[in-house]
C-alpha cells in the first residue's frame, strides 16, 4: 500500500470486529509534544511508539488494551526486531489515554488520500472506535483487522526500523564513518571495520535529532530473529500470583461501592423508589441514588451496597415490550424473511433462472438465539469527580472512547478526564465504549460525590443488561442440476451486521441471491466475538454440509470441489482433514464433521470429532483446527487464541442461549446461561499455516465462527439428524449412522 | 468483632458476620487477588483455602471461617519462610503460558493447588470433579496440560526419591 509513512505511521485496531484505535505518528509536532510531556531527564522518544533511556531500555509504548490476546508482548517483539533490541532490555507501556496517541487527523487524511468521504463521526476527533470506521480501513487495507495486522505491521515495526536508522545515522555522524559500514545487535551500534559500539542508550539523544526517516526499510522475514518465536508472554507472571490489576481492582482513597438494578425491560424508565428510608438506615449505606431508568445504592463496602440494593423497592414503567418473548421475535423473523421487502447483499449470475430450471431444489431454516458476552470480570468502572476534572478506572477495549464518553456524559472537556487503564477480564467485544450503560451508570452515580465511587454490576445485572450477539434467522434454498451440481444459491437472512461479508460464500456457485430484511426488536445488541460470523458461519457450512450429504458426497470433497480458485482455503481444509484421520474410521461411537471459514483475514478448517453421552447428549472429544494467518508473530500466543476462540464458539453451541421473556432477559448467572468447563473440554490441535505475500490475518477471533457447524455437522454423521437451530443442550441424540458417502 | 488467619497474619475485623469472606478480602482487607465472578459458587473465581481446603468465598460468611487459617492467592507466593518464591502450579501456568486474560486463575490456581496437595497423583475424573472453574477465554487445554506436568514430576520426584533411599 502507498502511503506517506511520516504523515500517516498510523496505527489502528479492529477488536472485536468493531474497534479502531488511531496512534502515534512522527509529525514533527507531535514528536515534541511527546518529548515534552512524556519524557524525564535524558529519556527521548524517537517516535512516539519508542523510547529509549540512557541506561539502554527500550520501552514500547502499547496503544492496544491487554485482554488475554498477547499484545503486550507480540506488539513490542514486532518493534524490537526490527530495531534489533535486546529482548531482555525491553519494557513494555500502556499507552496513557491522551491526544498524542489519537490519530484523528490522520485517519481524516488517510481516508481522503483514498478517495473517500469522510463520515462526520470520524470529523470530530477520533478517540472514537465504530463499525463503520473499521468498514473503511478494511475496505482499504488488503485484509486483516488485528492489532497485529495495523498497529504491529504499520506502526511497530516502521517505528523500530526508522529508530535502527536513526540510531545508526547518530552513530555514522559520532564515529565520522558511513552509516552503511554500522549495524545494529542487541541494543548495540558497532562499527566492525573500527571495532567501536555504542549501545542505543548512549546515542538516543543524539537519534532523537534526526528526522526519522520517510521510508524506513523492513526487515525480510528471513532476518527476523523475534517475531515468528515463542517469546513469553509478559503479563502472565502477574496473572499467576495475583497482582494483575484489573477495573475491578481499582481502590483510590476513599472510594464507595455502588451497587446498581437497571430496568429489566429494555428502555424501561424508574418511576419510584420505594424503601428507601429502611435501606439508608443500614449499616454503611451512604445514599440511594435514582437514575432515569436504575437504581443504586452507594455504600463502604460492596456487598453492604448489594444487600442494601436488595432491599430497595424500585417501580419501573411498564414498557411497550413487556408482553414481548423470544417466541414473538423467532416468529417475527420468520414474516419478515418471508416478506418481499429484501434487501440485495450479493446478486451473481441469474438465480431466479436457475432456480427455474434446477432438476432439484433443496431447502432449510436455520436459527439462532441472543448471546450474552459473560465475561469473568463483571462490569465495573470508577469514576471520581474532582476540581472539575474527573479520573476514571476500568479496563477497557478503548481507552480514548472511554474518555470521550464520561466527558460528554459528565459534560466536561476530555482534557479535564484521566483514564487509568487496567487489564481486562475478558472482553469479547462487551469492553467497547459504544456499550455505554456501565460507563453512563458510573459516571451519572459518581456525579453526586467528591470521593471515588465503584460501579460495580451483580453476575445477574452483567447477564441481563448485555448489548447482546442478536439472535438471526436466515433460510436458504439451493438449486441442483440433473447431476446433482449446485447451480443457484439463495439466502435471505435476519439483520446485516458487521462484518459486511459475514454471509457470503467462499464456494464458486455461479448464481447467486443473497439478501437481508431488518427486522429490528428492542433488545440491545452488540460486538461479540467474530460478531456476525459467529452466526453465518453456522448457517453456511451446515447448508453446505446438507447439500454434500444429499449429493452423496464426502464433506470435504464436496467443498474442494467448489473452491478450485481459492488454494489457501484448499489448504486448510486439507491439512485440517489429514491432522484428523479424516480417510480413516472415526473410533467406534464418534463420527467426524469438517467446516470452513474465512474471517479478519484469516481461513480457518476446523474437524470435530464427536460422540455422545451415555443420556444421548453431545460431547466433543477432540478438534483439530488449521488457520492460516498470513503470517505468525508469536506462535504460542497464536496457538492460545486459536484454542480460545474454538471453547468460546462451542460454549455457545453447547449452551449458548438467551432467552426473552416478558421483555426482560430471562437468564441470570452461570447456572442457567451455562458455560463450557475442564470436564467438557475436548482435545484441540492447532496447525499454524503461513502464506508467503499473504497480509497478516486476525488470531483473536477467525476460530470462533466454524466450530459450531463443524460439531452439528459431526453429529449428523453420527446421527443422521440435522441440527439447525442452536444450542445443543436442548438435543438428546441417539446413534444411527448413515451410511459413509463418496470417499469417506 | 471476627478473628481469622488470613496468610499467615491474624486480623480482626469488626464485620457483619454474614459478610462473605470474598467481599471481607477485597474490600476490607485489600487483598484484590481473589476475584469476583458469580456469587453464587457457580464460577470459582473466588476460590481461597481455608485450613487447606478449597472454598467459594463469595458464599462463605466471615462467621464461618472464624479462627481458621486463610489463604489467598496473595499468600500461596509465600513460602514457608515467609520470602516470596512461585510454588509448582504457579511455575507450571507460566511454563505453559495458562493465563490469557488472567481473571480467573487466581481462582483456577487455588483449586489445582488444593486438589495436588490433597492427591499428588489424581486421575482425569479427579481432575475434572475438583477444577470446575470457569475460564471465558478457554484456557481449559492448557491448565490440562500444566497439571499432568505437575502430576509427572510429582511422580519423578517420588522416583527419585525412592531411588535415593535404595
Amino acid at each position: 500500500m502507498k502511503m506517506n509513512r511520516r504523515l500517516f505511521l498510523l496505527g489502528t485496531t479492529v477488536i472485536g470486529g468493531g474497534l479502531l484505535l488511531g496512534y502515534a505518528v512522527t509529525r514533527p509536532d507531535r514528536q515534541s509534544l511527546a518529548n515534552r510531556d512524556h519524557t524525564s531527564a535524558g529519556q527521548s522518544f524517537l517516535t512516539t511508539w519508542l523510547r529509549i533511556d540512557p541506561d539502554n531500555q527500550v520501552t514500547v509504548v502499547v496503544p492496544h488494551s491487554e485482554m488475554g490476546q498477547g499484545v503486550l508482548t507480540s506488539l513490542p517483539m514486532m518493534a524490537a526486531d526490527e530495531m534489533d533490541a535486546d529482548w531482555n532490555q525491553v519494557r513494555v507501556e500502556q499507552a496513557p489515554a491522551t491526544d498524542l496517541f489519537a490519530n484523528g487527523v490522520l485517519i481524516k487524511g488517510f481516508a481522503m488520500s483514498m478517495g473517500l468521504t469522510v463520515p462526520a463521526f470520524l470529523d470530530r476527533t477520533v478517540n472514537f472506535a465504530t463499525l463503520k470506521a473499521a468498514e473503511i480501513m478494511n475496505m482499504q487495507i488488503t485484509g486483516g483487522s488485528s492489532s497485529v495486522r495495523f498497529t504491529g505491521e504499520m506502526g511497530m515495526r516502521a517505528a523500530g526500523a526508522a529508530a535502527r536508522e536513526m540510531l545508526i545515522n547518530a552513530a555514522a555522524a559520532q564515529w565520522d564513518v558511513a552509516a552503511s559500514e554500522c549495524d545494529a545487535r542487541n541494543s548495540y551500534i558497532y562499527h566492525d571495520a573500527s571495532g567501536r559500539s555504542a549501545s542505543f542508550g548512549e546515542l538516543a539523544s543524539a537519534a532523537a535529532l534526526f528526522e526519522p526517516p520517510r521510508n524506513p526499510t523492513l526487515k525480510t522475514p528471513d532476518r527476523f530473529t523475534l517475531m515468528g518465536t515463542a517469546v513469553p508472554r509478559v503479563d502472565i507472571p502477574a496473572k499467576v500470583d495475583g497482582s494483575a490489576m484489573y477495573g475491578i481492582d481499582a481502590r483510590p482513597d476513599g472510594m464507595l461501592y455502588a451497587a446498581v438494578t437497571t430496568a429489566p425491560v429494555f428502555g424501561g424508565k424508574l418511576t419510584r423508589v420505594d424503601n428507601v428510608d429502611a435501606v439508608m438506615q443500614r449499616r454503611g449505606v451512604e445514599r440511594v441514588i435514582e437514575l432515569e431508568d436504575a437504581v443504586a445504592v452507594v455504600a463502604d463496602n460492596y456487598w453492604r451496597a448489594s444487600e442494601a440494593l436488595k432491599q430497595l423497592q424500585p417501580v419501573f414503567t411498564g414498557a411497550e415490550f413487556d408482553d414481548v418473548n423470544s417466541s414473538d421475535i423467532f416468529t417475527q423473523f420468520d414474516t419478515a424473511l418471508d416478506s418481499a421487502e429484501r434487501n440485495e447483499d450479493v446478486h451473481a449470475g441469474d438465480a431466479a433462472e436457475a432456480f427455474a430450471g434446477a432438476a432439484e431444489i433443496i431447502d432449510a431454516r436455520y436459527r439462532v438465539p441472543y448471546l450474552a458476552h459473560a465475561a469473568m470480570e463483571p462490569m465495573n468502572c470508577t469514576v471520581h469527580f474532582h476540581d472539575g476534572r474527573c479520573d476514571v478506572w476500568t479496563g477497557t477495549q478503548d481507552n480514548l472512547g472511554i474518555r470521550g464518553r464520561v466527558a460528554t456524559v459528565a459534560e466536561l472537556n476530555e482534557n479535564d478526564v484521566t483514564v487509568h487503564p487496567f487489564y481486562l477480564g475478558g472482553g469479547f467485544g462487551r469492553r467497547l465504549p459504544q456499550s455505554t450503560n456501565t460507563i453512563d451508570q458510573a459516571t451519572r452515580i459518581a456525579s453526586h460525590f467528591d470521593v471515588p465511587v465503584q460501579t460495580l454490576w451483580s453476575r445477574e445485572e452483567d447477564t441481563r443488561q448485555d448489548y447482546y450477539r442478536p439472535a438471526v434467522s436466515s433460510r436458504f434454498r439451493a438449486g441442483l442440476d440433473s447431476n446433482g451440481q449446485l447451480v443457484a444459491w439463495e439466502n435471505v437472512y435476519i439483520g446485516k451486521n458487521e462484518p459486511v461479508e459475514a454471509a457470503h460464500i467462499a464456494y464458486q456457485v455461479a448464481n447467486q441471491q443473497i439478501d437481508y430484511v431488518e427486522s429490528p426488536t428492542h433488545v440491545p445488541f452488540g460486538a461479540w466475538r467474530s460478531v456476525a460470523h459467529s452466526q453465518h458461519s453456522f448457517f453456511l457450512e451446515s447448508f453446505t454440509d446438507e447439500l454434500a450429504w444429499h449429493a452423496k458426497q464426502d464433506p470435504l470433497q464436496y467443498r474442494l470441489a467448489m473452491l478450485s480458485d481459492k488454494p489457501r482455503h484448499r489448504r486448510v481444509l486439507q491439512e485440517a482433514a489429514t491432522r484428523a484421520g479424516w480417510t480413516t474410521p472415526a473410533p467406534e461411537g464418534r463420527a467426524r464433521g469438517i467446516a470452513l471459514q474465512e474471517s479478519f483475514g484469516s481461513i480457518v478448517a476446523e474437524v470435530a470429532e464427536v460422540s455422545l453421552t451415555e443420556d444421548g447428549a453431545v460431547r466433543v472429544n477432540k478438534v483439530v483446527c488449521a488457520i492460516d494467518c498470513g503470517r505468525v508473530v508469536n506462535p504460542d500466543t497464536a496457538a492460545s487464541q486459536v484454542e480460545s476462540g474454538i471453547i468460546y464458539g462451542l460454549t455457545a453451541a453447547m449452551y449458548g442461549q438467551i432467552s426473552i421473556e416478558s421483555g426482560r432477559v430471562k437468564e441470570s448467572n452461570f447456572h442457567d446461561y451455562e458455560m463450557l468447563r475442564l470436564a467438557d473440554s475436548p482435545e484441540i490441535e492447532v496447525i499454524l499455516l503461513e502464506s508467503d505475500d499473504a497480509a497478516i490475518g486476525g488470531l483473536g477471533e477467525p476460530a470462533t465462527p466454524p466450530i459450531s457447524a463443524a460439531v452439528t455437522n459431526a453429529l449428523y454423521a453420527l446421527t443422521g439428524q440435522r441440527v439447525r437451530e442452536l444450542p445443543l443442550k436442548h438435543y438428546r441424540f441417539t446413534p444411527t449412522p448413515i451410511e459413509a458417502a463418496g470417499n469417506a | 468483632m471476627i478473628e481469622f488467619t488470613i496468610n499467615g497474619n491474624t486480623r480482626q475485623l469488626d464485620i457483619e458476620p454474614e459478610m462473605p469472606l470474598l467481599w471481607a478480602l477485597r474490600n476490607e482487607l485489600g487483598l484484590t487477588g481473589t476475584k469476583f465472578g458469580c456469587g453464587i459458587a457457580a464460577c470459582g473465581a473466588c476460590t481461597v483455602h481455608v485450613d487447606g481446603q478449597p472454598v467459594r468465598s463469595c458464599v462463605t460468611p466471615v462467621s464461618a471461617v472464624r479462627n481458621s487459617q486463610v489463604t489467598t492467592i496473595e499468600g500461596l507466593t509465600v513460602n514457608a519462610a515467609g520470602n516470596p518464591a512461585l510454588t509448582a502450579v504457579q511455575q507450571a501456568w507460566i511454563d505453559h503460558q495458562v493465563p490469557q486474560c488472567g481473571y480467573c486463575q487466581s481462582g483456577m490456581i487455588m483449586a489445582v493447588s488444593a486438589l495436588l496437595a490433597d492427591n499428588p497423583n489424581p486421575d482425569e475424573a479427579a481432575i475434572e470433579r475438583s477444577v470446575s472453574n470457569v475460564c471465558r477465554c478457554g484456557t481449559y487445554p492448557r491448565v490440562s496440560k500444566a497439571i499432568r506436568a505437575i502430576i509427572a514430576d510429582n511422580a519423578g520426584s517420588a522416583a527419585s526419591a525412592q531411588g535415593d533411599t535404595v
